[in-house]
């Protein structure tokens, strides 16, 4: 029986280093100036099941247009569009 | 000073047709009657809303965009926070690029209205051709 002993070690199937994506900033990327607080269904991109706002370390917008984004959802939720507290929003 | 405002107001949902139009009536009056230039305006209508204010689950929707002096706004609201027909309402002053936001939805509502008429009338001709 021959041994290799000097070989690397083998997998049989390569194993799953994940590749981190990069995060951006949509509203840079996609050159939107102005976030409609009245467009509830996009605005429930940034807020998590429970309607709060995500931070910028999860949805990678940049710290100009996180501003404008609690802004515009704060205004969605005194307008009722959105709701403050939720449960099961998505 | 002049600006661009955008006001979006709640209405009861107990009011019928009539007294909605009468509301909304009042304030465009209101509003022509100092001075603003209403630029443009659109009733969502009868909408659910997130959760319940004044243990109303409805509202009728009306939003008004206007130009007019910074002072009005603040006699606007007032008039409004009188009226108790309106349950909640949100005054925005808008900037160059919710501006130029508005104006193209605007053009792409009418762009999809036209379309839809066209369609409408190819979908008739194509009738009265069979």
């Amino acid at each position: 029986m021959a041994v290799q002993q000097n070989s690397e070690i083998r997998y049989l199937a390569p194993i799953a280093v994940d590749i981190k994506k990069k995060k951006y900033c949509r509203f840079k990327k996609s050159g939107i100036k102005y976030i409609d607080y009245k467009d509830g269904s996009f605005l429930l991109k940034f807020v998590n099941e429970q309607g709060k706002i995500l931070p910028r370390r999860i949805t990678g917008t940049s710290v100009k247009y996180q501003r404008k984004v609690a802004k515009a959802i704060k205004r969605a939720r005194h307008l009722a569009i959105m709701p403050y507290v939720a449960d099961l929003l998505k | 000073m002049q600006r661009q405002y955008e006001t979006v107001f709640i209405m009861t949902p107990v009011l019928s047709e009539e007294q909605m139009k009468e509301a909304v009536s009042k304030f465009q009056d209101y509003l022509k009657k100092k001075g603003a230039e209403i630029v443009y305006e659109d009733h969502w209508g009868l909408r659910k809303m997130a959760y319940p204010i004044q243990k109303k689950s409805t509202g009728f929707y009306h939003l008004i965009e206007f130009r007019a002096d910074t002072q009005l706004v603040k006699d606007m609201e007032l008039e409004m926070k009188r009226d108790e027909r309106i349950i909640r309402f949100l005054t925005v002053a808008l900037d160059k690029h919710a501006i130029a936001y508005n104006e193209k939805r605007r053009r792409q509502k009418e762009e999809e209205k036209q379309a839809a008429k066209e369609e409408k009338q190819a979908a008739k001709e194509e009738k009265e051709a069979k």
